[in-house]
This record gives C-alpha cells, sequence and structure tokens, in this order.
C-alpha cells in the first residue's frame, strides 16, 4: 500500500504498520486473557494437594495440608524472611559476577579464536562437572560462609551466559560488519554500535536460563555446609520430619526463582523494546 | 596518478574513458580466485572494466558468475588474486570509505528508527551532527521516506526499508554508490516504483552507480551501459551501450525499440550460455 503514492509524498501513516496502544481497562483484559490458564493449573495443582491433605490419603507428616503449610509461612515469616534474603543474596552476587565474567569471556572468545580454542574445553569441562559433587571441596576451601555459595552459583550461571553471548555476537549479520567496514568504523565503535546490541536478545534469553539455576546454586551450597539460608532452612526441617517447614522452604525458594526470572524479563522488555514487539508479533508489515 | 594517461591507452576500446578524464572505477586485468577444502575456484578471470564519473553501469549475469565479488573488489572487501581496481584513479588495497554500499537485505539496524540507521553513516564517520542532519532531511524527502522517520525497521515495508538503506548509503555523498541487487527481494511492482525512483535519484545526485541486478529490465531501463557476464568464471562477454535518452518515462521507455533490442539483445545473450534471464 505505502508504494502506490510514490510520486506523491506518501501520507503520514502510509506503509507503517500502526501498533495501537490499548487502554489500560483492555491491557488487564488482554493480561487474563493470557495468564488464566496458568494460573488455572496452579489452582488445580493446590486444589489436588488439599485435597490429598483433606482425605488424609497420605500421612500429614508426609505431604502436610496447605493450611499447615501457609500457617507456618505465616508464623515463621521473620525466620524465612531472614534466611530467604541470604539465599537472594547469594544467588543475585553468584548471577552478577557469572554475567560480567561471562559477556568478557564471551568478547574476548569472539574475538581471538586462540582464546576461544583455548577456553572452550576448558569451560565445556567445568560445566560437565556435576557442581553438587565438587560443592563439598567448597566449603573444604572456603569455609562456611557466603563464599562458596557463591561460588558455586557463579560456577553453574557461567555457561549459559557465556554460550548465548558468544552465539549473540557471532549472529551478526556479515553484511552489516562489511557495511560498517565501508563507513570507515573503528572496532570499537562496531562493536558498540552494532555487535553489542545485536548479541543482546541471545544474550537475555542465556540470562534467563542462568537467573534460575543461580538460586539452584546457592541452595546447593547451602545443602553442603551452612548455618543459614532456605538450604539450611530446608535440611533443618528435614532432620526434623518438620514437612510444613519444609513444604514452606520449598514454596519460597521456587517464588524467588520465578521473580528474579520475571525481573530478568521485565529488563528485557526495558531494554530491548524492539525486540520485544517483534517477537510478540504485535505488527504487520504491510507492502 | 601521472601514468594513467598512458595506462588508458592500453584499455580496450569497448570501456572508452570519455573526455581522458580518471574514471570513476578502474578494474583492469583482474583474477579472484577461492580456495576451498576440496579445489581451487576461480570466481572471476580477466576482468576489465572502467566506469566513467557519473555513469550508471549495470552488471547482469547468471547466479555465481562473481557480480557480486566485482562490487566487493571495488568496495575493497576483496582483493583480487591478480591485476588491479583503481577506484578514483586510486588503487584499491582496503576497505574504501568514498562509497557507499547497498545490499539485497536492507541490513538495518532493528533498534534504530529509519532516521538513526541513516544516521549510522553519519556517527561512524564522526561527521558534523548538524550537516549530517541536514543531508539526512535532504535525503529523507528525495526518498520519500517523510512521515516514517522514526518508525522501526520492522514497521517498514520491504520497499521502504531498502529506501533507508539506500539513504544510508547516499548520506556522506559517496562518489560511487555499489549495489548488489538492491531490489531482489521486492515484489514487481514495488521493483518497478524503486527504479523509477533510482533513476531519479540518481539523476539528481550524478553519483556514480555500479549496479548488480538479475532482472535484465532493470538493468536496460536505468543503466548507461550494461554488462553482460559468463558463467564461472566469471568474464565480461558483453558491454551494451543501451542508447536510450537520458529522459526516459518508464512505460515510455519500455515501449521504445531500443529498449527492446537491448534487452532482446541481453536475454539472447544469457540465454546462449544455458541461463535464462
Amino acid at each position: 500500500m505505502s508504494q502506490s503514492a510514490l510520486s506523491a509524498p506518501p501520507a503520514k501513516t502510509a506503509g507503517v504498520a500502526v501498533r495501537e496502544r490499548p487502554s489500560p481497562g483492555r491491557r488487564v483484559a488482554e493480561a487474563a486473557e493470557h495468564s488464566w490458564r496458568p494460573v488455572a493449573l496452579l489452582l488445580a495443582c493446590f486444589a489436588v494437594w488439599w485435597a490429598i491433605a483433606a482425605a488424609e490419603l497420605v500421612e500429614p507428616y508426609l505431604v502436610p495440608s496447605p493450611g499447615a503449610t501457609l500457617d507456618v509461612l505465616v508464623d515463621k515469616s521473620d525466620y524465612l524472611w531472614q534466611h530467604s534474603w541470604i539465599t537472594t543474596y547469594e544467588t543475585l552476587l553468584g548471577f552478577v559476577i557469572a554475567v560480567v565474567v561471562g559477556v568478557l569471556a564471551a568478547v574476548v572468545m569472539v574475538y581471538s579464536t586462540t582464546v576461544e580454542k583455548t577456553l572452550y574445553p576448558i569451560l565445556l569441562f567445568a560445566q560437565v562437572v556435576p557442581k553438587i559433587a565438587i560443592a563439598p571441596l567448597f566449603v573444604v576451601w572456603l569455609g562456611f560462609g557466603i563464599a562458596p555459595k557463591i561460588l558455586i552459583a557463579v560456577l553453574i550461571a557461567f555457561f549459559p551466559v557465556v554460550i548465548s553471548m558468544v552465539t549473540g555476537l557471532k549472529a551478526v549479520d556479515p553484511e552489516m560488519l562489511q557495511l560498517s567496514s565501508t563507513m570507515g568504523a573503528r572496532p570499537w565503535q562496531t562493536f558498540v554500535k552494532i555487535r553489542l546490541p545485536a548479541s543482546l536478545p541471545h544474550l537475555f534469553s542465556g540470562l534467563k536460563v542462568a537467573v534460575t539455576l543461580a538460586v539452584t546454586g546457592a541452595v546447593v551450597g547451602e545443602f553442603v555446609g551452612a548455618n543459614e539460608g532456605l538450604g539450611y532452612v530446608i535440611l533443618q526441617a528435614n532432620g526434623n520430619l518438620d514437612t510444613p517447614m519444609l513444604f514452606a522452604g520449598l514454596l519460597v525458594m521456587s517464588l524467588i526463582g520465578v521473580v528474579l526470572f520475571v525481573l530478568v524479563e521485565i529488563a528485557e522488555k526495558l531494554l530491548l523494546p524492539w525486540h520485544a514487539s517483534r517477537r510478540d508479533a504485535s505488527m504487520t508489515t504491510s507492502y | 596518478m601521472p601514468t594513467l594517461p598512458n595506462d588508458m591507452s592500453l584499455r580496450k576500446p569497448s570501456t572508452p574513458v570519455r573526455g581522458g578524464a580518471v574514471p570513476a572505477v578502474g578494474i583492469d586485468a583482474v583474477d579472484v580466485r577461492f580456495r576451498t577444502k576440496k579445489r581451487d575456484v576461480t570466481a572471476l578471470a580477466e576482468v576489465s572494466l572502467d566506469v566513467r564519473m557519473g555513469e550508471f553501469v549495470a552488471l547482469v549475469g547468471p547466479s555465481g558468475c562473481g557480480k557480486s565479488t566485482l562490487l566487493k573488489l571495488v568496495a575493497g572487501l576483496l582483493t583480487p588474486s591478480t591485476g588491479e581496481v583503481r577506484l578514483q584513479g586510486e588503487r584499491v588495497s582496503g576497505p574504501r570509505h568514498d562509497i557507499g554500499y547497498v545490499f539485497q537485505r536492507a541490513a538495518l539496524l532493528e533498534w534504530r528508527s529509519a532516521r538513526r540507521n541513516i544516521l549510522l553513516q553519519a556517527e561512524m564517520r564522526r561527521m558534523p551532527s548538524a550537516q549530517a542532519a541536514a543531508r539526512a532531511d535532504e535525503l529523507i524527502a528525495m526518498t520519500g521516506l517523510e512521515g516514517f522517520e522514526d518508525a522501526y525497521p520492522h514497521e517498514l515495508s520491504g520497499g521502504m526499508q531498502q529506501r533507508v538503506a539506500l539513504c544510508r548509503a547516499l548520506l556522506h555523498e559517496p562518489p560511487v554508490l555499489l549495489m548488489d541487487e538492491p531490489f531482489g527481494a521486492l515484489d514487481a511492482l514495488t521493483r518497478e516504483q524503486m527504479n523509477i525512483e533510482l533513476r531519479r535519484i540518481w539523476r539528481e545526485t550524478g553519483t556514480t552507480v555500479l549496479l548488480v541486478t538479475h532482472s535484465i529490465a532493470e538493468a536496460v531501463y536505468l543503466a548507461d551501459r550494461v554488462v553482460v557476464m559468463s558463467p564461472r568464471p566469471g568474464t565480461i562477454r558483453e558491454i551494451i551501450d543501451v542508447g536510450l535518452p537520458a529522459e526516459r518515462e518508464y512505460a515510455e521507455t519500455m515501449t521504445r525499440p531500443e529498449f527492446a533490442s537491448a534487452t532482446g539483445h541481453i536475454r539472447g545473450l544469457l540465454g546462449s550460455v544455458g541461463v535464462g534471464g
């Protein structure tokens, strides 16, 4: 349609796919439309859990009722809060270190094949070694503080960051790079203006994996040796056969993972609006 | 530079240099060989071509005949195995900055608006921003992109994206514009309209254009001369002077006998090598 008005200057909006801004009411309705299924599934799971507990199909000390779990969540909220904060802190610190180191490693690897060939086998080896198996070693080396937990979180979150960033940096249109060299761009200009932004969508898909893995890393670290954090809470509850507390700990842990995941997704939407809108296919191209 | 007149006297009569001026593009006995894992491939063999300042030359030929390779040589993105390429009389030995390049795919940065995509050229070259902005406005008006400046590439149609790419390639007023099948991905109607636009823009800017295309009609309508190439190894089969007037109204040009004879001749050349146009 846009090309029909070539001789005359085209109309203001011809050829541009118009993205309407939905009203707040419609946005809520749309959000509900998108999210009712997972919410319903979650509620169904809770209902099954509640039914199992209410009918006493399983001994209460094996599966506590949702009510008992909720009671613990409320009664022991200070205790849970304190330990959750420690786990969150370890997770975030591990995640941030993994991102910084991972992105830097990826950049160096993409710009130097020698470095890539040297680092890649080691990276793969570090990925293949079960982190749970080496966790006790870190406790021996670094003690019972938060250092070994952060190290495990870093190790476990590092790999998806590096892989996604390397993929992203390599996925740049080669013609774009040729174009850049005809523009007389310095290497750093090409990196900052073309390669880095082009790699961000890939990086973010890696970050989403990494942030959930970082939670696992921190908790694994706490399992091996800690006197604080959600891993410690769960181990304690397990030892005391305190299943309501165990369930409460698990719930909070999952919640931390979900919240961090959503935060990364929000960051992605804010930083890469062009990518998000493209992925959502909220546009149509007109010819 | 001082050796140039001598040089030119050695050139083939089919590629004359009018008025003795320095040719915009000089390609002299160029061979390009690639080494793949299994064998050596000769992409171009013994190619010589001079393009005058301000001339519009189209390159046609079967797929894989090295047309795009030729453009990359001129841009300095590739170096010939033997022979020499000169741009404005200067030997090409690395990526050249005094050209504009348009690819088949618009190759726009999807996180930048149309206008900021155009201005990428200025940012990379560190052009004064006021001058770049003025030039961008001028080009936006010339290509009919007004009203689309703030649209992102994914919001633009293929033709509009290609216009943005063209503006970007022309921002620094390059003496030579290299176009590698710029309209190959467009539908027939849009393509025709882009041809009309390009012809007009070329006449307004006076830039030397080297255009690679698969469309014989496009080549004849747009160009002063059409270079017909043979399949691999790519050689120049013939250079055809289209002999059409400078003022070319699209529909009227299509009906002219010169147009018919030029396209017929080219089609015959391409057909005789077993590849249809």
